[in-house]
């Protein structure tokens, strides 16, 4: 409509390639060289970064991220998927303060919400003083697994619930109506009828649990101990505590590289498209 | 019947799940005892020791200032840059869309990373302006896609009828876009604002020298074991996010009714 205002977007264009690009771009560069960018005549190609990541330690380290993000995202579908059906299914007098009591611990700052399972795990914590009191031994629940597996799906529940709610509050009741006129009993109407017309929902459910589930360090961090390293944690390490930039950037470039071949895969089951936000992948 | 009591169950056990771990802190932070288990009476000593604690005032400085500051930035930016993006012809367009939706799709922890990269090797002292920057990095494509949506449905023939009437371009887009699309961008500023509160991962990658923000502090304070000044800290930044969400509540269900009011005249 006006050509002019086009030129409003310019600055913006311009603040994309150096805070957005052109930093890609270097992870990148670091990746594949040795030592300092800095100087373009000392500049060093190598890939031993990328071999380094193939050794077997540090497959470990990313089979063991990917086993938990794994977890956590089955979890929060099998616990998710029901919440959303049946807040779905609430009158709608009730729903939104339903799905505003839902919400409410988002607003809460995650690393708060990650800190208060400490208090609730910890060796001496709420349930370890509940068994003392029953006469029990303590047991140890915090710093391993199950204890990241809970913070994660405590932290990233909403993230499926909502797309899940959103696809099936959009659906079209009469289909179920029909399906039952039809002959169907519940489960082939769920089976057949409900669960395909959510499952854009249940895509972007599991993209924005498994995303941040791969890439958090914090919630291992706090949860997890000092013990063992996941992905996000060896990132964390090799850029402020040792400072390798190089192999740093190696690691960070594989797992953007598993994120987005994870989002494509599922991107497929997505017949509509109409699941994820983005059309880039 | 037997499946609607399921349902609440159900539901009643996952709001157990959800709110035990608050209001647990929210006990702690009155219990007078450093030690988890024991209650030893009603206290307000943490509350105390928090408003003696330096670190928690800087960065309590820092967080509200970075937050006020970066998003009223990136609404600014973001909006013009919606406006201008809008008109761009399809292909470029679609070109820095996708661009614009890299720090959204991007796991924090690379965003930050990368910035620090950037801020290192153009020898940038990490600290309040690296930090600032980074942040208004990352909320001015919320308020992209807050806005760009206000705009496709915004009537063309509105601007064209102001401009037919006379008004010079700009004035056209201060008294007939602008005000048009002023829910997107109040929208935005809203999402940026909370985005750089809670902001932890970017935050901690970008800055330095004595500049941290809650988030950073409370990390820092947790990776130390469980103390009690924390709990103090979150059950008062639940009650300003609960008196916060209540007059948001108010303010919208305000505009329904004025709204609906307007339909039945």
């Amino acid at each position: 409509m006006n050509k002019k205002q086009k030129f409003f977007a310019y600055p913006y264009v311009i603040w994309m390639f150096i805070f957005i690009v052109l930093p890609i771009v270097l992870v990148f560069l670091y990746s594949i060289t040795t030592k300092e960018v800095n100087n373009i005549k000392t500049i060093n190609f190598t890939l031993n970064n990328y071999k380094l990541f193939f050794d077997p330690l540090y497959i470990g380290v990313t089979i063991r991220s990917i086993n938990l993000a794994l977890v956590s995202t089955i979890l929060c579908l099998v616990l998710g998927y029901p919440i959303a059906y049946i807040i779905s299914k609430i009158h709608s007098k009730h729903r939104n303060t339903v799905l505003l009591l839902f919400i409410l611990p988002m607003w809460m700052n995650m690393l708060l919400r990650t800190y208060a399972w400490m208090t609730i795990l910890g060796n001496n914590g709420i349930i370890n003083n509940f068994l003392n009191m029953l006469g029990l031994p303590s047991i140890r629940l915090l710093y391993n697994n199950s204890s990241i597996i809970i913070g994660m799906v405590y932290n990233f529940l909403p993230f499926m619930v909502l797309p899940i709610y959103t696809a099936l509050s959009k659906m079209d009741q009469h289909l179920v109506e029909a399906s039952h006129d039809l002959g169907a009993d519940n489960r082939t109407t769920f089976l057949k009828v409900i669960l395909p017309l959510s499952l854009p929902g249940v895509i972007s459910g599991i993209i924005m649990v498994f995303m941040p589930a791969v890439s958090s360090f914090v919630i291992p961090r706090l949860l997890g101990g000092n013990r063992s390293l996941y992905i996000g944690t060896l990132i964390e390490n090799l850029f402020l505590v040792t400072g390798d930039w190089n192999f740093g950037s190696a690691v960070a470039i594989m797992m953007m590289l598993i994120i987005l071949v994870s989002m494509s895969i599922l991107n497929r089951f997505d017949v509509d498209k109409e699941g994820s936000g983005s059309n880039l992948w | 019947m037997v499946k609607r009591n399921l349902h609440k169950i159900y539901m009643g056990l996952i709001f157990v799940f959800l709110y035990a771990p608050i209001l647990v802190l929210v006990a702690y932070s009155f219990n007078d005892s450093t030690s988890r288990g024991n209650w030893g009476g009603f206290t307000l000593k943490w509350y105390i020791d928090l408003f003696n604690d330096r670190d928690i005032k800087t960065a309590l400085y820092y967080t509200v200032i970075v937050a006020m500051l970066a998003a009223t930035i990136a609404t600014f930016i973001g909006t013009f840059s919606a406006i201008g993006l809008y008109n761009f012809k399809k292909k470029p367009k679609a070109i820095m869309v996708n661009v614009n939706y890299l720090p959204v799709v991007n796991p924090d922890i690379v965003t930050g990373l990368s910035l620090m990269i950037l801020y290192l090797s153009t020898n940038m002292k990490l600290g309040f302006l690296s930090m600032l920057l980074s942040h208004i990095t990352f909320d001015i494509p919320f308020v992209i896609l807050a806005v760009m949506p206000k705009l496709k449905s915004l009537n063309k023939h509105l601007t064209e009828a102001a401009l037919d009437l006379g008004a010079t371009p700009l004035y056209a887009l201060r008294k007939v876009v602008i005000p048009e699309i002023m829910p997107g961008i109040i929208t935005g500023f809203l999402i940026a604002f909370t985005l750089s509160i809670d902001d932890f991962v970017i935050s901690f990658f970008t800055t330095g020298s004595g500049v941290t923000n809650l988030s950073i502090v409370i990390y820092s304070m947790a990776r130390r074991g469980v103390k009690p000044t924390i709990n103090a800290l979150s059950t008062l930044m639940l009650t300003v996010v609960l008196i916060l969400l209540f007059f948001i509540n108010k303010r919208s269900a305000l505009v329904e009714g004025q709204k609906n009011n307007g339909g039945i005249k």
